[in-house]
C-alpha cells in the first residue's frame, strides 16, 4: 500500500522507509515553535529537564504575537520570560515588537518553512505550512518543550482524508469560502486525529494566501494537519522567501484515504459561520438580515496581502457603517508596509476603520476589540465559540475579508455584491 | 491506578476557550488559572468541584486551542480523570505529557449523568457508575503512551529515558 503525502514526509523524518496510519513514530524535526502564551510554558517545563541546552539555535521560532505590545503586566512578564530565554539560548529566530507579525503568516514569509519540512508549533494553527507542501502541527507547551531540547516529538501516523478541488471560484469567493464550506460538511470534528490532503485541477486557481488560510483552518475540522502539492506557484514563493532548499514529496498513486470529497470551487458561494461554531456555516443569500457592531479583518487565518486588497477594493471611496467599529490587522510589518505603499491603509482609515499593528488580540478575545454582552462580530478569524471574542453572550459570525469588508460598509452581513461590486 | 469521584457531564465540542478563557492566558501558575476553570460553560464548576471528581462529555472534547492550560487547569481543580466518547487531538496530546488521565468510552459517555458516582480503574481500563451499577470498558492506551503516564508525563519519561 501506497503512502499519503504527510506519511511520506513522517517515514522521512523518522528514518524509516514507510510508515503506516497507527503506527507510533519519533520524528525529527526541522523548526520549533511558540509564541507569548505557550512558550513561557515550555520554558518553565523545559526546566524540569536533566538536559538543558536547546537542540539547534536556529530551529526554534518564537514569536510575540498574541498579547503583544503587552497589554498588562502579567504579559510584559511572560514575553520578557522569553526574551530572556532567547537571549540566553542564543535563539536567532526571535521575533519581538518591530519585526514580529503573527507567527502562522511571519514564518513563510520569513522562510522558516519549506516543503518537505516537519514542524511543531504550540499553537493549534501551525498546521497553515502545509499551504508550502510541508508537514506542520499544532502541540502544547510540554511538547515544545521536548522539541527544543531533544528536536524530536511523537507522532502517530495520521490516516487521511483526500479534498479533490475542482474549477476556479467566482469573484468574492477565497480560501476562506473553500475551508468553511469544507469545514460545515464534515463537520468539527470530521477530520479529527487526521489528514486533509488538498489535491486536483483547483488548487492551480488558488493563490498561495488562499492555500494559507485553507491549511490554517485543518484545526477546526479537527485535523492533525492540512497540506497541499508542492507547484510553481508555491515553489515560486519559497524562491522569493526562502534561501533553504526544499524537498518535493508526492502522494502515491495507491495511497490509502479514508475517503475522498471533490469540490467544484466555480460553484462556491460566500459562506458564514454562525456561533457558536465553524461548522455552523450558510451561504450568503440563504439567511435574513443580521446587524454587527463590529468588523474585525486579520488574524493568521485572514491578515495577509491579498486580505488587506480585497479589504480595500470593497472599502475603497465608502465610510464604515454609523455604530459599526471596523479593526483591521495586517498580519505581519511586511505586510503592513506593503499596504502602506499601495495605499490601502489610507483606503481604510477614510473609511473610519481604525489600523492596528500586528497582534492576535481580538481574535482569542485578549484585547483591542472586546465584545460586550449581546454585541455581534464579523470576523475574519478562525473560531466563533461561546465567549471567544469577549463576552459570554457576544457572538463571533466568521467570512472572508471580502464579506467582512462589506458587512462593515452595510452594517448588516452582506455579500459585496449588495454593494453593486 | 484508580479514582472514584463525582461527575459533571457536558456535551459535544467542550472547546478549550470555555475551559480557561484566552483572557486568562497571561496567567501560568496552575493553581491561579484553576479558579477560572470551566468559567464559561458553567459558573458552579469551581465551587462544587472536589478533588477526586470526574468530568465526563461526548464528542471532540478540548477542541480548538492548542493550550496546554486547558487540560492543566482540570487537573489543577482536582479532577482525577476525564472520561469523552472522544477527543480533540491536541488536548489529549497535551493531557498524557502533562499526567491528566483521560479515557475514551462511548458507552459510558452517553451512560453516565451528571452527580453519578463513578470509579474508574485504569490498569484495566474499566469504568464503573456506582448509581446505576453499569460498568464499561474503555479503550485501554497503546503501550508507549502508558510508559509517558507511568513516567508522571513526557518531561520525567524524558529524564527517565536519558537516564
Amino acid at each position: 500500500m501506497g503512502m499519503t503525502m504527510t506519511q511520506k514526509i513522517l517515514a522521512a523524518h523518522a528514518g524509516l522507509p514507510e510508515v503506516k496510519a497507527g503506527q507510533l513514530i519519533e520524528a525529527d524535526l526541522d523548526l520549533v515553535l511558540g509564541n507569548d502564551i505557550t512558550s513561557p510554558v515550555a520554558i518553565k517545563e523545559m526546566e524540569k529537564l536533566q538536559q538543558k541546552a536547546v537542540f539547534d539555535k536556529d530551529k526554534i521560532a518564537l514569536v510575540m504575537d498574541h498579547f503583544i505590545p503587552n497589554k498588562d503586566i502579567k504579559s510584559a512578564e511572560n514575553c520578557k520570560c522569553c526574551r530572556d530565554f532567547a537571549s540566553a539560548h542564543e535563539i536567532s529566530n526571535y521575533f519581538d515588537v518591530g519585526q514580529m507579525g503573527i507567527e502562522h503568516a511571519l514564518l513563510p514569509e520569513k522562510g522558516l518553512v519549506v516543503a518537505g519540512d516537519a514542524v511543531i508549533g504550540a499553537d493549534s494553527h501551525t498546521c497553515t505550512y502545509g499551504a508550502l507542501g510541508a508537514f506542520s502541527t499544532g502541540v502544547g507547551s510540554t511538547d515544545m518543550a521536548a522539541g527544543m531540547v531533544t528536536g524530536k516529538a511523537w507522532f502517530k501516523v495520521p490516516p487521511a482524508l483526500k479534498f479533490v478541488l475542482t474549477g476556479k471560484p467566482k469573484k468574492w469567493v477565497s480560501g476562506k469560502d473553500v475551508i468553511l464550506h469544507i469545514i460545515g460538511m464534515i463537520g468539527v470534528d470530521g477530520a479529527l486525529y487526521k489528514s486533509m490532503e488538498f489535491t486536483g485541477d483547483g488548487v492551480k486557481n488558488l493563490s498561495m494566501d488562499d492555500r494559507f488560510t485553507i491549511c490554517n483552518m485543518a484545526i477546526e475540522a479537527g485535523g492533525k494537519n492540512g497540506i497541499f502539492p508542492v507547484d510553481e506557484r508555491s515553489i515560486e514563493y519559497m524562491k522569493e522567501h526562502s534561501k533553504r532548499e526544499f524537498k518535493i514529496y508526492e502522494a502515491d498513486e495507491d495511497a490509502e484515504y479514508e475517503a475522498v470529497y471533490t469540490i467544484d470551487l466555480s460553484a462556491l458561494e460566500p459562506t458564514v459561520a454562525f456561533p457558536h461554531l465553524p461548522e455552523n456555516t450558510k451561504t450568503i443569500g440563504s439567511f435574513g438580515e443580521i446587524q454587527i457592531d463590529q468588523a474585525v479583518i486579520g488574524s493568521c487565518t485572514n491578515g495577509r496581502l491579498d486580505d488587506m486588497r480585497v479589504a480595500a477594493e470593497i472599502m475603497k471611496g465608502r465610510k464604515v457603517a454609523k455604530n459599526v467599529r471596523c479593526i483591521i490587522i495586517p498580519a505581519t510589518q511586511e505586510i503592513y508596509l506593503q499596504a502602506m505603499k499601495e495605499g490601502l491603509l489610507e483606503i481604510f482609515i477614510q473609511a473610519g476603520a481604525i489600523v492596528s499593528t500586528p497582534t492576535c488580540g481580538p481574535c482569542l478575545g485578549g484585547y483591542m476589540g472586546i465584545l460586550a454582552a449581546g454585541e455581534r462580530c464579523i470576523s475574519t478569524t478562525n473560531r466563533n465559540f461561546v465567549g471567544r471574542m469577549g463576552h459570554v453572550d457576544s457572538e463571533v459570525y466568521l467570512a472572508s475579508p471580502a464579506v467582512a469588508a462589506a458587512s462593515a460598509v452595510t452594517g448588516k452581513i452582506s455579500s459585496p455584491e449588495e454593494l453593486g461590486l | 491506578m484508580k479514582a472514584q469521584g463525582t461527575v459533571f457531564k457536558y456535551g459535544d465540542n467542550v472547546d478549550t476557550d470555555v475551559i480557561i478563557p484566552a483572557r486568562y492566558l497571561n496567567i501560568t501558575d496552575g493553581n491561579e488559572l484553576a479558579k477560572h476553570c470551566m468559567e464559561d460553560i458553567d459558573k458552579e464548576f469551581v465551587s462544587k468541584v472536589k478533588p477526586g471528581d470526574i468530568i465526563v462529555a461526548n464528542k471532540n472534547f478540548g477542541c480548538g486551542s492548542s493550550r496546554e492550560h486547558a487540560p492543566l487547569v482540570i487537573k489543577c481543580a482536582g479532577v482525577s480523570c476525564v472520561i469523552a466518547e472522544t477527543f480533540a487531538r491536541i488536548f489529549y496530546r497535551n493531557a498524557i505529557n502533562i499526567g491528566l488521565p483521560i479515557i475514551e468510552c462511548k458507552e459510558a459517555a452517553e451512560a453516565i449523568q451528571k452527580g453519578d458516582q463513578v470509579a474508574i480503574d485504569f490498569d484495566s481500563g474499566k469504568i464503573t457508575d456506582l448509581t446505576t451499577g453499569q460498568t464499561f470498558q474503555g479503550q485501554a492506551f497503546p503501550p508507549f503512551m502508558q510508559e509517558i503516564i507511568s513516567a508522571g508525563g513526557l518531561i520525567p519519561y524524558i529524564n527517565k529515558k536519558n537516564g
